[in-house]
């Protein structure tokens, strides 16, 4: 039997300590020991994008990374950017124009689209099509997901100014 | 699927990496950035022991000018390149490579030194090095040892690196007068793995080429530098010039047949980059009408 790593790290903004198997990916700790099941598992090697969470800021697949490499780290996940408000527009304009289907990805798209939002302000379509590239979604044929982050580019681009 | 049970070791030093690593030989593996490492653990292609993680080992990470060789560390990631203004001056092929290295998300994680150590003959980076002459550093118990990027990839995941070794850093001589950079690949969705793809460098000079060196990745067990080349060197390039180094480009080749392409589309791949790529860096367009077609 291999030993427990003890592991500290911030979740969302909470202290969470803990004592995991190396082999434990960030992912299955996130929805099974926290239950903090809105990081979806897709693929478990990295193709899906469905597991994406923040790492200090950026955006990482949870699946790839193990629950003792998030030591010393502050994770974000879909969880806490929604609580805290920070996409609530990018939330409402993927409601409006039906960007999801059955979810599934629906929570690695999100946090995907916003860091795309927080680097360029105004992004065209090709450029949000290349940084979604990474994130699968099998119902809505990415149209409505392309046309709902430009949305909210355009909209906070005119709140802003 | 997820990864088998293993054993943990923080490295806190590559003097301690090297020890776990002389402990555990090849029961071990390096974890850097997992991109790589984790889907094949995942996967269960393989299992080691235990898992000798540097990922903390802050002096492996990062871009400088030395004289005329720029080094990068292992552990820079691949957004450090895409980000870096050193990259961009003095070899602007790695950062055009990078754009087509997975995803924003994997970027992020996956670092230079283990896309190199882990060597997927279909990867971008190990065919870049090879375009751009660049040297390997390695450290071992016994000291420090510098391979050439061409003598580095032996195979499929295949590499000079002993299980005792570390690849600490890659050295590429900065960017000559007249260099030009040529990076195209194909994929079927942007980031995948390449079908197949070229990396190429070249010196040009009065409209020839003083230099070419090709790249190519997914073409066989491990990034090619194609002699085909050396047909186009110092020689006014003329389209019966160009169908001629596709041909002796074909038959060099060696590419695997997989569920993604056969190996005669991907020799006809090859071939259509080759002519792409010598009509691109001359900037004659017209040379990649009706050849290899």
């Amino acid at each position: 039997m291999i030993a427990p790593i003890p592991v500290s790290l911030l979740v969302n903004g909470e202290q969470v300590d803990a004592a995991v198997q190396p082999r434990l990916n960030l992912a299955d700790f996130l929805r099974d020991n926290l239950k903090l099941t809105g990081t979806h598992i897709g693929c478990e090697h990295g193709v899906c994008g469905a597991c994406t969470v923040r790492i200090d800021g950026e955006i990482v697949r949870s699946c790839l990374t193990l629950a003792v490499q998030a030591h010393g780290t502050a994770i974000e996940t879909i969880e806490g950017l929604s609580d805290s408000g920070e996409i609530a527009d990018l939330q409402a304009a993927f409601r409006e124009r039906n960007a999801l289907q059955c979810g599934y990805c629906t929570p690695g798209m999100l946090i995907t689209a916003q860091d795309l939002l927080q680097q360029t302000a105004m992004p065209d379509r090709r450029a949000i099509r290349e940084h979604l590239s990474g994130n699968y979604c099998r119902c809505t044929g990415y149209q409505a997901i392309v046309d709902a982050v430009e949305a909210t580019a355009r909209a906070r681009a005119e709140r802003s100014a | 699927m997820k990864a088998a049970a293993f054993a943990y070791a923080r490295a806190t030093s590559v003097v301690n990496a090297l020890e776990l690593l002389a402990a555990h030989g090849d029961r071990a593996k390096v974890l850097s950035g997992g991109q790589s490492l984790m889907p094949t653990m995942n996967l269960r292609l393989i299992s080691p022991d235990i898992v000798v993680d540097i990922g903390g080992l802050r002096e492996l990470r990062g871009i400088a000018v030395k004289g005329d060789v720029l080094v990068i560390g292992a552990l820079t990631r691949h957004a450090d390149l895409l980000n870096s203004p050193e990259v961009a001056a003095h070899a602007p092929l790695l950062r055009d490579a990078v754009t087509h290295v997975a995803h924003p998300a994997i970027r992020n994680r996956g670092t230079i030194g283990g896309s190199l150590a882990h060597a997927d003959p279909a990867s971008e980076l190990p065919a870049c090095i090879v375009a751009l002459d660049a040297t390997i550093v390695v450290r071992g118990s016994g000291g420090e040892r510098r391979i050439a990027a061409t003598e580095f990839f032996k195979g499929i995941y295949e590499t000079a690196l002993s299980s005792q070794e570390l690849l600490v850093a890659v050295e590429i001589p900065v960017a000559a007068e007249g260099s030009t950079f040529f990076f195209q690949e194909y994929a079927r969705r942007h980031g995948d793995y390449a079908i197949v793809g070229l990396a190429a460098h070249a010196v040009v000079r009065d409209g020839m080429f003083a230099d070419l060196r090709l790249g190519f990745f997914a073409v066989g067990d491990r990034p090619l530098l194609a002699s085909a080349a050396r047909t186009l060197v110092d020689v006014a390039i003329t389209s019966a010039a160009l169908a001629e180094a596709a041909v002796t480009l074909a038959s060099e080749l060696d590419p695997q047949e997989d569920q993604q392409a056969s190996s005669a589309m991907r020799r006809h791949l090859a071939k259509v980059l080759l002519v792409r790529c010598v009509a691109t860096l001359l900037s004659r367009p017209e040379l990649a009408t009706g050849v290899a077609r």
